[in-house]
């Protein structure tokens, strides 16, 4: 009994988690720097695929592919800011709707182009396959991977965001563009590097999270993991890593609860979770405001 | 790139052929074809048209002096009402003699009281649910039912030693029909079933149900869902839950073990058993010839899987009934050729069932091999003539 | 806005401009010049009704939705079920169609009302996406994933039979179109219209100044899933097929991004926005059909860039360029 609810706990743990890793990007993007970027899906898929490419064409290990796409996927994304995102900042929400869903109709275009419309698979090492035991429970290897991989992410994502100097610039020009600017910050920059960090991090939750998906295929940035992205920053409360955390956490607990218990509304469970929670907490579990 | 270049080659083949036979002044018989190109079905509308027209270069694409024209329409789906639209514009605008494709059942659905009412043949190349050819006399399918996999992957589960099964299906459609079909004729040969859950049609997370199935202690699990990421994504599940070592087989619906996706599954999907109607290591001349044609136009890396035979074979419907008419395309003689269309195929002996214009197929039980460095389907039993067995009409 | 009489120039907006006769002129001339794409036609029609209705709540009343398919799907499922149980007549239906979808408006205005900003969009996309799970749960009654098929519906007025050309279906959507975009035009023009309008600029303000907007929020959701449904249901009889589609969260967002794309807060950028969109997707996925969406990213890329305020907002503001004059600026409203 106990070994039973402890396996439904780790697995619920273990998809929050990867939800987690696939919104903290949007988190960043969208919560901290108040931009609706829907186009998150598209990069995710641009870390994908270059993990794919990767690791089964350039022959590149696996744990030694993940950092090269994230910072790969960051520089995309730093490129693209520069070029584009820099000019709608002040723009009305719908105008980043309209260009960001633009932009992801031309990404899965081009992922057709280059990749083709079949789906890809990641294939990772032999020690990432099966199970594997676990404080006495037998698990999923690549499930006890991705929580480690979560954690690790979370904790630097709380202690670079709220403990360090740039982690203050970067709340200080999202609060008060113009006094920031006064203050010598260098604003552009600010926006345009944490741009790159949300970019890369969506890089890299894309690279993780195909091998759970099962693979992935250019119409991935608009399928309903776009909506799990959004209820997993929005539930959590715009701009706060430990809220998505927190959010992504629950929202993989419910999923596993219905799943198990009640398998006639495990299709309704995250989105009633989600209704109920923001009537609840409009902002979020740890929204400010 | 190659696969663009590829059919590139295979266009102006095809192209070339045709001018040989065609006079300036026939008009041409022209195909309407509804897919999906873009989207995320768009490997499966993409596999029957790359299929399809294979076909034509490989026959030369004319007919008594008549040049055969695809014209091929993406729906982008599932999306109905522009399935509909198209096709109501295919008739009306570019008066085409036959309406062909069909990757998705509600798109195949909304379009059949257009065929009646136009009086136009329908070739169904994919659209698998059971209903599909009772909504329009002039429906012929060329694919394969769930039914029809599901019912004998059970009959032969039951003659197997697996006594006790637990049934996961997507929570769709052919998902209701094939738990339907295998739960039906398990029990009828004996079975028992020891559960019987839906997973939701979206979402990669199935590791709750595989602890429910290991509570349950069943000989197998018997799985269906659609082809591509949710297929590698359940197999992964049953292997991390440690099913196998608790003793419990995984059988499913071959649409898991898709050539298109099943190097994808890697070592997870050795041994395990599926029934289907393709494979594209089904030891005949004919797929020989199949495979390595299909691979000359559209490149080595790409395999032809079920989507693109029943292209393949819905083509060859339409070619021979158009040979047979003199490239007289009247479409009450075309249909009554198509619904007793009978050859052989590349998955092997292939007909239509008169009654039901239905597909009538071998059914193969399979179990995934590695073969040099690829994954494949290696047919070890077949049940031949299999018809959905709970067609009425 | 600096006119000194502000009552004259609302009255002055709300006249009707020898344009927008054109512009019906021209649909209503569609047959003329378009004969074989008539359907087209119609779909880009109740498109534009529904654009028309998020239009209400979304561009005058600045309440964002990404479920606006939830009524949608309840006036195409409304309609469609009551021809598939014998209920033929097309007009009764449509007007069925559009009372059920009103009163689903009406009973989620109340948890909407309490709700702005992101929580407002991602509660409505909730509840859009249990309704559509909802939907393929009751699989008995709607289909499911398969569709709800065997939807036949009577001749027009007993008279005119749905043909497959669709001129019938053409005249009937564009009659309804009509109808309803001359039912908002009087809306945005009335006090209460212009209630929202500054309930979209300042909702603090509104509320200072004693406007009961609660009530008149909720009654502008109804009014908007009414129309939805209206649009919903004009689908269902027209194509004679209602599938699951019809109440997905893709159908949301396309009908937002449509209505964006021609311009938010005015009449027309729906319609403007539905003609644009789906003769742009039409063009497009027939020339390419595997890279379609490319060339219409690029299109939505290129009007955020030329012009933020969408087709209608840049074309205003091309005229006023044009004559200088800046009063132009609202003439498009």
């Amino acid at each position: 009994m106990a070994v039973e609810l402890l396996t439904l706990l780790f697995n619920g743990l273990a998809y929050g988690v990867l939800l987690f890793l696939m919104a903290i990007g949007l988190s960043v993007t969208m919560g901290m720097m108040n931009f609706v970027n829907l186009a998150h899906g598209a990069f995710a898929m641009l870390g994908g695929y270059l993990g794919i490419s990767l690791t089964t064409r350039a022959g590149v290990p696996f744990l030694a592919a993940l950092p090269l796409v994230f910072v790969a996927v960051g520089a995309v994304g730093a490129g693209i800011e520069v070029t584009l995102y820099r000019r709608f900042y002040r723009s009305p929400q719908l105008t980043h709707v309209l260009f960001t869903i633009g932009l992801t109709f031309m990404a899965v275009a081009g992922a057709t182009y280059v990749w083709g419309s079949q789906i890809a698979a990641m294939r990772v090492p032999d020690w990432l396959i099966g199970q594997t035991m676990f404080l006495g429970l037998q698990v999923g290897s690549y499930r006890l991977f991705l929580l480690l991989v979560g954690g690790a992410i979370a904790l630097a994502l709380v202690f670079g965001l709220e403990r360090t100097r740039f982690g203050a610039m970067v709340r200080a020009t999202v609060d008060n563009r113009r006094m920031a600017q006064s203050l010598g910050i260098d604003v552009g920059r600010v926006f345009s590097l944490t741009f790159a960090l949300g970019s890369g991090l969506a890089g890299l939750g894309g690279a993780l999270a195909v091998n759970f998906l099962g693979g992935i295929q250019p119409a991935f940035p608009l399928g309903y993991l776009l909506v799990y992205f959004l209820i997993v920053v929005t539930v959590g409360g715009l701009g706060s890593t430990l809220g998505a955390l927190a959010a992504a956490l629950l929202l993989g607990l419910a999923d596993a609860a219905a799943k198990f218990y009640a398998p006639v509304i495990a299709s309704f469970a995250i989105y009633l979770v989600m209704v109920v929670l923001l009537m609840w907490r409009p902002h979020g579990i740890l929204g400010r405001r | 790139m190659i696969r663009r270049a590829a059919f590139a080659t295979a266009s102006v083949l095809a192209l070339g052929l045709s001018l040989v036979g065609a006079r300036a002044d026939s008009p041409p018989i022209r195909i309407g074809f509804i897919v999906d190109l873009s989207g995320e079905f768009a490997d499966y509308g993409t596999e029957i048209l790359n299929a399809a027209k294979l076909y034509l270069a490989q026959h030369g694409g004319a007919i008594a002096g008549r040049k055969i024209e695809i014209d091929a329409k993406d729906t982008g789906g599932p999306n109905p009402e522009v399935a509909k639209r198209l096709a109501q514009e295919l008739i009306v605008n570019d008066k085409v003699d036959l309406l062909a494709g069909f990757t998705l059942t509600p798109e195949a659905l909304a379009v059949a009281p257009l065929a009646t009412e136009a009086k136009k043949p329908m070739v169904i190349m994919n659209a698998a649910t059971s209903i599909v050819t009772e909504k329009s006399p002039y429906i012929v399918r060329f694919s394969f039912t769930l039914g029809e996999i599901a019912s004998v992957l059970a009959k032969w589960a039951a003659e197997n030693g697996i006594k006790k099964v637990y049934t996961l299906v997507s929570d769709y459609g052919p998902g209701v029909n094939a738990e339907g079909a295998f739960k039906k004729y398990f029990t009828l040969a004996g079975g028992t079933i020891a559960g019987s859950d839906r997973s939701p049609l979206k979402g990669p997370e199935f590791a709750p149900f595989m602890q429910r199935v290991k509570d349950a202690k069943p000989d197998a699990l018997f799985v269906f869902v659609p082809s591509g990421d949710q297929g590698v994504a359940v197999t992964k599940a049953y292997q991390d839950s440690g099913l196998a070592g608790a003793g419990i087989k995984m059988i499913a619906t071959g649409d898991i073990t898709d050539e298109a996706v099943i190097d994808q599954l890697g070592d997870a999907a050795v041994g395990l058993v599926t029934a289907f109607h393709y494979s594209d290591t089904h030891p005949s001349e004919a797929n020989k010839e199949y495979v390595k044609a299909f691979q000359a136009a559209y490149g080595s890396k790409l395999r032809p899987d079920f989507m693109s035979v029943g292209g393949y074979d819905g083509m060859h419907g339409i070619y021979d009934a158009l040979v047979r008419l003199n490239g007289n395309a009247d479409p009450d003689q075309a249909l009554e050729i198509l619904r007793r269309e009978k050859f052989e195929s590349p998955r092997g002996p292939f007909w239509v069932d008169p009654d039901t214009r239905d597909a009538v197929n071998t059914v193969y039980i399979r179990k995934v091999e590695r073969q040099g460095g690829r994954l494949v389907n290696t047919e070890f039993k077949a049940y031949p003539d299999t018809k959905d067995p709970d067609k009425t009409k | 806005m600096e006119s000194i009489a502000p009552g004259a120039g609302f009255e002055r907006r709300s006249r009707l401009r020898a344009g927008e006769v054109l512009l019906w002129l021209a649909i209503a001339a569609a047959p003329l010049y378009v004969p074989g794409h008539l359907v087209l036609a119609s779909q880009i029609l109740i498109t534009a009704l529904f654009a028309l209705s998020l239009d209400l709540l979304l561009g005058y009343g600045g309440m964002i939705s990404l479920g606006h398919a939830a009524y949608f799907g309840t006036g195409a499922y409304t309609a469609g079920l009551l021809a598939q149980h014998g209920w033929s007549e097309p007009i009764s239906g449509l007007v069925a169609a559009m009372l059920v979808a009103a009163a689903l408006g009406f009973a989620a205005s109340f948890v909407i009302v309490r709700l702005s900003g992101v929580a407002l969009l991602m509660v409505t996309l909730g509840l859009g996406l249990l309704l559509f799970e909802l939907a393929n749960a009751l699989a008995d009654i709607t289909g499911g994933s398969d569709g709800l098929q065997g939807v036949e519906i009577a001749p027009l007025l007993g008279l005119f039979g749905f043909d497959m050309v669709g001129r019938t279906g053409f005249v009937y959507a564009y009659l309804v179109a009509l109808g309803a975009f001359a039912l908002v035009r009087r809306i945005v023009h009335s006090p209460f219209g212009l209630s929202l309008q500054g309930y979209r600029e300042n909702p603090a303000r509104m509320a200072q100044i004693g406007a009961p907007m609660a009530a008149r929020l909720r009654l502008v959701n109804t009014i908007s899933a009414g129309l939805a449904g209206l649009a919903g249901g004009l689908l269902a009889q027209t194509t004679q097929f209602v599938g699951l589609d019809a109440l997905g969260f893709e159908r949301s967002a396309e009908v937002v991004i449509i209505l964006i794309l021609g311009g938010g807060g005015r009449l027309y950028g729906g319609l403007v926005g539905a003609l644009v969109f789906m003769i742009g997707r039409d063009v497009l996925s027939e020339a390419n059909p595997e890279y379609w969406y490319f060339w219409l990213g690029l299109i939505l890329v290129l009007v955020v860039l030329f012009m933020p305020q969408g087709i209608l907002g840049g074309g205003a503001a091309l005229l006023v360029r044009l004559r200088g004059r800046a009063a132009l600026g609202e003439a498009a409203r």
